[in-house]
């Protein structure tokens, strides 16, 4: 995968429609080694580019989900300790040295997502969802991982990236990141698509989208982001949304106002937003959609 | 960057490569000028990519260098049309240096800018204080001499704040504002600390250190959970009202967030500013400098419900998490529209854990909460409190070590 038109395409085949932005990105993380961080409101693909690179590579997507508490036992490794026990038990002998010895090595070592991401053959694609919820702390352990790409283990040593990870961060802005990490990454900002990629998203990833419907979808869920939300819908909550319409076999949105009302469940997701969106204004919204 | 084969004039490429990469340099200056943070690698690395055939193709250039150089969306944002004034503005070569060196000649004096600044405020200041008390005349005038404790003892710390006139007694009373925010601020984490003991097993310690017992875990390693710093969002009211009182409240402000990592500070009058910077400046003359700039442009009112918009909108998904107080410092005279801030409050609660409103006219005897604003954000508020002496401020700590 070299040029920007090849990464694009590929990304596409992966049901993925990218921008030719992100395409440059993609390319980037290749030529530079750098980790990509993804920034951008909730629902609006994040993760979905890290799964489509994944599949454009024909590798493995590897994914550590970040949270409050995050800690090395569970983002990096973790040793068995119900067969270090038992093995303790079997062994039972005066030198306690090899037991040390046996019970900490690979055998009883449990990988998690980053020791994983760096000890495979072909290198695969590690997704680091939401770092912004994960503490400071891991946060810096992160980026001397990504930085230098080996583990130290104190029971048993440095271990070395046998391959090095296409690196995919994702961020939702619910916290700070540092300047450090922010440096160290290739910054790309994730928004809401455009009316064109919007329907070409509908019609690749919803079965039964001709193009005039999947268009007039894209417009009309424009039209209810532009509304004063507490919520605004997703990429997500349009694919849901289009799907619910096929189901019922709405071939034309003008034909059918009740049903798109009623459906509208699938894109207003609190109580508020949905008395917010009267039948007024989805009509309004409605009679829009060209 | 020099990974040039073996060109026919090795003196003119280098002269080239070095004309270019002086170009990007100060490119790369530009940018740290305009609060980029680019690092000497992300410049070897664009220097690199120049090499590697994007220099010829500006499109693909600016998108490249946005995605290594930008590392936050007001990055992102602004980066094309730096990237087009500098590279693409027509005969680039003058025109970019100049605005190079205007920046240059003007962050100095912008920096100078608090120093000279520290003076003039007192008369800015006070040129302030008149505003208000022409609109505010009646209010005044019916809390004076009736102020609560004020005539028991002149005490400092019962003294209303605007009433105190004289610089030395000002002085006293900041200082002793910073020392009561510093001492809230520890007793506060001390608190916290000896509550929360985690006692989960540490297995892995617990296994390691029971190797000699035959791996019966007999001398048991526990972990104690790290506290959890509460955060605190401060939003400021700095509109003419409250000018007698935004100067000690600054004080005391600064001096909670002093070493809190977890906090955040807002100014509003007509909008919102954000002020985080500003008052993590070690320096309480320094950090109350840039923040009297910051509160400048006031007059004209306040415009709390659309400030509580702004900060809904923008704001608060990045600061507020489960464990966050909203602290809201303000006397509640809306000059916009009251059903705003009432609707704005309700969604603000729905996010914080708690939202704690000072109101410094609340200490004056015969205060009742009539202004339309306090009526309409009163309902989601957890605690409203008077805060305008220093006896008042510390009866807030219990208060805030509940959190």
């Amino acid at each position: 995968m070299k040029s920007r038109d090849e990464i694009a395409r590929a990304l596409g085949d992966a049901g993925y429609i990218a921008d030719g932005e992100l395409a440059i990105a993609v390319a980037l993380m290749q030529q530079l080694r750098r980790p990509l961080l993804l920034e951008g409101e909730a629902g609006v693909g994040k993760t979905e580019v890290a799964k489509a690179l994944a599949a454009a590579h024909a590798t493995e997507l590897i994914r550590l989900q970040c949270y409050e508490g995050l800690d090395q036992s569970a983002a990096l490794y973790e040793w068995n300790y119900q067969r270090q026990l038992l093995s303790i038990q079997a062994h039972r002998g005066p030198d306690a040295d090899a037991v040390e010895d046996r019970i900490f090595s690979e055998k009883y070592l449990l990988e998690r997502p980053l020791l994983a991401a760096i000890r495979r053959d072909t290198p695969p694609v590690l997704l680091i969802d939401e770092i912004d919820r994960a503490d400071d702390e891991f946060e810096a352990f992160l980026l001397e991982l990504l930085s230098d790409f080996q583990v130290s283990i104190p029971e048993f040593g440095t271990i070395k990236a046998t391959s090095i990870p296409h690196v995919v961060l994702t961020s939702n802005g619910s916290r700070e990141l540092s300047d450090a990490l922010r440096r160290r990454c290739l910054y790309h900002y994730v928004d809401y698509p455009d009316v064109d990629r919007e329907a070409r998203i509908i019609m690749t990833r919803v079965g039964g989208v001709g193009a005039s419907l999947a268009l007039q979808m894209a417009r009309m869920v424009e039209g209810i982001r532009k509304e004063e939300l507490r919520k605004v819908p997703g990429v997500a909550e349009t694919l849901d949304w289009a799907a619910a319409l096929v189901g019922l076999a709405v071939k034309d949105l003008h034909d059918a106002p009740e049903t798109v009302h009623e459906t509208l469940m699938c894109l207003l997701k609190t109580q508020e937003d949905r008395r917010r969106v009267t039948r007024e204004v989805s009509d309004r919204l409605l009679g829009k959609v060209a | 960057m020099s990974c040039c084969g073996a060109p026919p004039d090795l003196e003119d490429v280098d002269a080239v490569s070095r004309l270019v990469t002086g170009k990007l340099a100060a490119f790369l200056r530009t940018l740290r000028d305009s609060g980029f943070a680019v690092g000497l690698a992300e410049g070897q690395d664009a220097a690199a990519l120049m090499a590697a055939g994007y220099a010829e193709r500006p499109g693909l250039l600016r998108s490249a260098l946005k995605h290594l150089l930008a590392a936050r969306k007001s990055d992102w944002d602004r980066f094309d049309g730096i990237f087009d004034a500098f590279w693409l503005g027509t005969r680039v070569r003058s025109r970019s240096i100049t605005t190079g060196a205007a920046k240059a000649a003007n962050s100095p004096s912008l920096k100078n800018l608090p120093s000279q600044q520290a003076e003039p405020r007192a008369d800015a200041a006070a040129a302030m204080d008149q505003v208000p008390s022409i609109d505010g005349e009646d209010i005044d005038r019916s809390g004076e001499g009736r102020m609560e404790g004020a005539s028991r003892a002149d005490n400092l710390a019962e003294v209303d704040f605007r009433k105190l006139a004289d610089p030395e007694q000002i002085e006293l009373a900041h200082q002793a504002a910073a020392q009561l925010a510093r001492a809230m601020r520890t007793r506060l984490t001390r608190r916290d600390r000896a509550r929360r003991r985690g006692y989960r097993l540490d297995l892995r310690r617990t296994i390691h250190g029971n190797i000699s017992h035959g791996g019966v875990p007999i001398s048991l390693v526990k972990r104690q959970r790290k506290p959890k710093p509460l955060r605190l969002v401060v939003l400021l009211d700095a509109s003419g009202s409250m000018s007698m009182y935004t100067g000690v409240f600054l004080r005391f402000i600064h001096g909670v967030l002093d070493e809190f990592r977890e906090a955040e500070a807002f100014l509003f009058h007509t909008r919102l500013a954000q002020v985080s910077d500003a008052m993590k400046e070690r320096d309480a003359g320094r950090a109350l400098d840039r923040l009297s700039i910051l509160a400048q442009g006031a007059g004209g009112g306040t415009r709390i419900g659309e400030s509580l918009q702004t900060f809904n909108r923008w704001h608060a998904a990045r600061v507020i998490h489960s464990r966050t107080c909203v602290m809201i410092v303000s006397d509640g005279y809306e000059t916009g529209d009251a059903a705003l801030l009432g609707r704005e409050m309700a969604a603000l609660g729905r996010r914080c854990r708690r939202i704690v409103w000072l109101n410094p006219m609340m200490g004056w005897q015969g205060y009742s909460p009539e202004a339309r604003g306090i009526k309409a954000a009163l309902p989601h508020v957890d605690l409203y409190a008077p805060a305008n002496t220093l006896a008042s401020l510390t009866a807030l700590e219990p208060y805030l070590a509940r959190l």
